[in-house]
């Protein structure tokens, strides 16, 4: 069968030869593919970068937001439509950056999204500044001195925050982080998976050599329930682990404490029923119908 | 006096390497980005002893920027588009506290449709806010801009902005002279804060809250700063002329004094439209151009001077205020010449928005219009497809 979520017809992908997005872009259609989502069904969002050009590359809904900005939209088109799955995607500039904000308070919220984060620990848009996550010492045309910053650590922070669902993966090995994105979707909550992902074009540091030799899969039997030894992990600078660091499966979600929706909505159905409903209200031209009742999205 | 090769770009982070400011807080972004990497590399390589401190957004640069500014810092930063939309909050907060901070902006069309390329809704959305701003017609004037900006910010105590076109400036590369180091930093000459947070002897304080009582009274300063900046601009323009052989006004003419029909325009359009001029000067048609400069202060009474003998002028705006009634450039000028007795026809241009080219052809096409002005709508989108 098919991957739906395959454009068909030939596209002109705007990213570098060789670029950690075009694995990270194969597995995510392939993870889309395998949890036999459908595309109409599937919202992604992002915000400004190399990264945030993914959804453009993905037959799915997508909403391309300002720089760093994609999480908010994300959280609100879960809030008001809760049976669609939505992918809020970007890179370290702009999640943690630019919208490093709204990373924080997403995790407080708790929406149930998937926050994927494609880290390669430089700007790649603006041609190899600094990021958030950019080592120390890391010399980039404006850092020329070398980064004199300590790096964002997204995992530490998210697992201090709370955040329901927290991995790391790696771009270079697929199988992996396929599986790992495939848990973060299906995962009820906000989850978080920060993708290490070599740019080849501006960090000449952070290769696919320097993520192999500098990483290690969590081993089986880790208990992702003990925070405490999540973020022991989390800090851990020698190796740095790959895999689920943490979740919490006892948390509400931000959608299921607010009174916005009609629970019922979260019947996809439904909501498709409503939505072809309005359509039709809203495509009429004035005229004798033109004072027809607007079927109301989730109820009265 | 040294003659170069430069973009647009390079032109004004040379400038800035001259003035040697005291503070640089910058944030990445096509297509100013070049202006601060080429700074840092100025700050790396010891050729200024400006503090450079890169950020995480736009409101931080422009934050960083107030901060260092109110503590009597020299301060300088460089921008586009949505960067400078997101120092929008801040924008005021600036001019309200007196600090000549001074950006290098490269126009870029707002999102949304996100988009790169030139267009000048960024700086037009900005005009409210209490900065001088001054556009450029290519690298040459960049560089000379940035220079004047510096001086006259300094002068009258308000921030100001000296804006190129992205990529058509910003990117193109062309012959500029520029002045020695000595003579920009004789130009400039020594920064002396009037209330510098910076006075352990003196405490001050910024910023507080100001309500019905006195924020009335507190933003008048600005309206009298920018009458003065009126004065300023045009002192710190002849001297420039005659220290280094190129005046600046409120605005250029081109051909003007006896012309019929005109167009004004801000930016590298204006260069275009001088070819347009020659070639239909030598078909014998009274053709002239006004490339305005100065878009704060605006220069109302000398536009209306200026433009109240010819008989039909096209006003080229490169962003819609989207108010129906034309754009920003178009209805200042409806407004100055609002109150002559006999004014010519005026009709509004819209063009070039995200970056849409402007040839010749498209110029030409609006000289053509202007011989019958009365039957042309007053606003007209250059160009856009149905």
């Amino acid at each position: 069968m098919p991957n739906k979520f395959e454009i068909e017809k030939n596209i002109d992908i705007a990213w570098c030869p060789g670029c950690g997005n075009f694995p990270i872009l194969k597995i995510l259609k392939e993870a889309l593919f395998e949890l036999n989502l459908d595309p109409k069904d599937t919202v992604i969002v992002s915000g400004i970068g190399q990264a945030a050009k993914i959804p453009q590359y993905i037959n799915a809904n997508f909403f391309n937001g300002l720089h760093g900005r994609a999480l908010p939209p994300a959280t609100a088109i879960k809030a008001v439509n809760p049976a669609l799955t939505v992918i809020a995607e970007s890179g370290d500039g702009d999640m943690y950056g630019e919208g490093g904000n709204h990373f924080i308070h997403t995790i407080r919220r708790n929406p149930n999204i998937t926050n994927i984060v494609h880290n390669n620990m430089v700007y790649g848009l603006t041609k190899g500044q600094a990021s958030p996550t950019t080592e120390k010492g890391f010399v980039s045309p404006v850092q020329v001195n070398g980064v004199i910053l300590e790096p964002f650590n997204p995992i530490a922070v998210a697992i201090s925050l709370g955040a329901s669902f927290v991995a790391r993966a790696f771009c270079g090995q697929a199988e992996q982080t396929k599986e790992i994105i495939k848990k973060a979707i299906l995962h009820k909550g906000y989850a978080l998976v920060d993708i290490l992902q070599p740019c080849v074009s501006f960090n000449k540091i952070n290769t696919y050599q320097w993520f192999s030799e500098h990483t290690y899969y969590i081993e089986d039997g880790y208990d992702p329930g003990d925070r405490v030894e999540a973020f022991r992990r989390a800090v851990e600078k020698e190796k740095l682990p790959l895999g689920i660091f943490y979740k919490d499966e006892s948390k509400k979600t931000f959608e299921d404490q607010i009174t916005l929706v009609d629970r019922d909505t979260n019947n996809i159905q439904k909501l498709h029923d409503i939505i072809e409903a309005r359509k039709k209200v809203e495509t009429h031209k004035p005229g004798p119908e033109a004072g027809a009742k607007q079927t109301p999205l989730f109820g009265d | 006096m040294a003659i170069i090769a430069r973009t647009g770009n390079e032109a004004m982070a040379e400038a800035m390497r001259q003035i040697n400011p005291d503070v640089v807080a910058a944030y990445p972004i096509t297509p100013a980005t070049e202006v601060v990497m080429i700074f840092a590399s100025f700050v790396a390589d010891g050729l200024v002893s400006t503090e450079y401190i890169p950020v995480e957004s736009e409101h931080s640069a422009m934050s960083a920027c107030v901060g260092a500014s109110a503590a009597g810092g020299r301060v300088m930063t460089a921008t586009s588009s949505q960067g400078l939309a997101l120092m929008y909050e801040i924008l005021p907060i600036a001019s309200a506290l007196r600090l000549p901070i001074i950006i290098s902006e490269v126009n870029r069309a707002l999102s949304g449709p996100i988009n790169i390329h030139c267009d000048h809704s960024d700086t037009m959305a900005a005009r409210d806010f209490g900065w001088i701003q001054i556009f450029s017609e290519d690298a040459q004037e960049a560089y000379d801009n940035v220079l004047q900006c510096l001086k006259i910010a300094e002068k009258v105590k308000l921030p100001a902005m000296a804006t190129t076109d992205g990529f058509i400036i910003s990117h193109c590369m062309s012959k500029i002279e520029t002045l020695e180091d000595d003579e920009v930093k004789k130009f400039v000459g020594e920064y002396s804060p009037t209330l510098p947070l910076l006075d352990i002897k003196e405490p001050k304080t910024f910023g507080l809250l100001d309500l019905q009582d006195y924020y009335f009274e507190h933003k008048m300063p600005v309206v009298e700063a920018m009458k003065e900046a009126k004065k300023v601009i045009l002192e710190v323009g002849k001297e420039f002329g005659e220290k280094y052989g190129r005046e600046y006004g409120f605005f250029e003419k081109y051909r003007l004094d006896d012309a019929e029909v005109a167009i004004v325009a801000l930016g590298s359009t204006a260069g275009t439209a001088k070819v347009v001029v020659d070639d239909l000067r030598d078909k014998g048609v009274k053709a002239g151009l006004l490339k305005l400069r100065v878009f704060r202060p605006f220069p109302a009474e000398e536009l209306a001077e200026v433009l109240a003998p010819l008989k039909a002028v096209a006003i080229m705006d490169r962003s819609d205020s989207y108010n129906t009634q034309g754009g920003p450039l178009y209805t200042e000028i409806r407004s100055a010449l609002f109150d002559l007795a006999k004014k010519p026809k005026l009709i509004n241009y819209i063009y070039g928005l995200g970056g849409r080219d402007i040839g010749l052809e498209e110029i030409n096409s609006i000289y053509t219009d202007l011989a019958s002005a009365e039957k042309l709508a007053a606003v007209n989108y250059l160009g856009v497809r149905e």
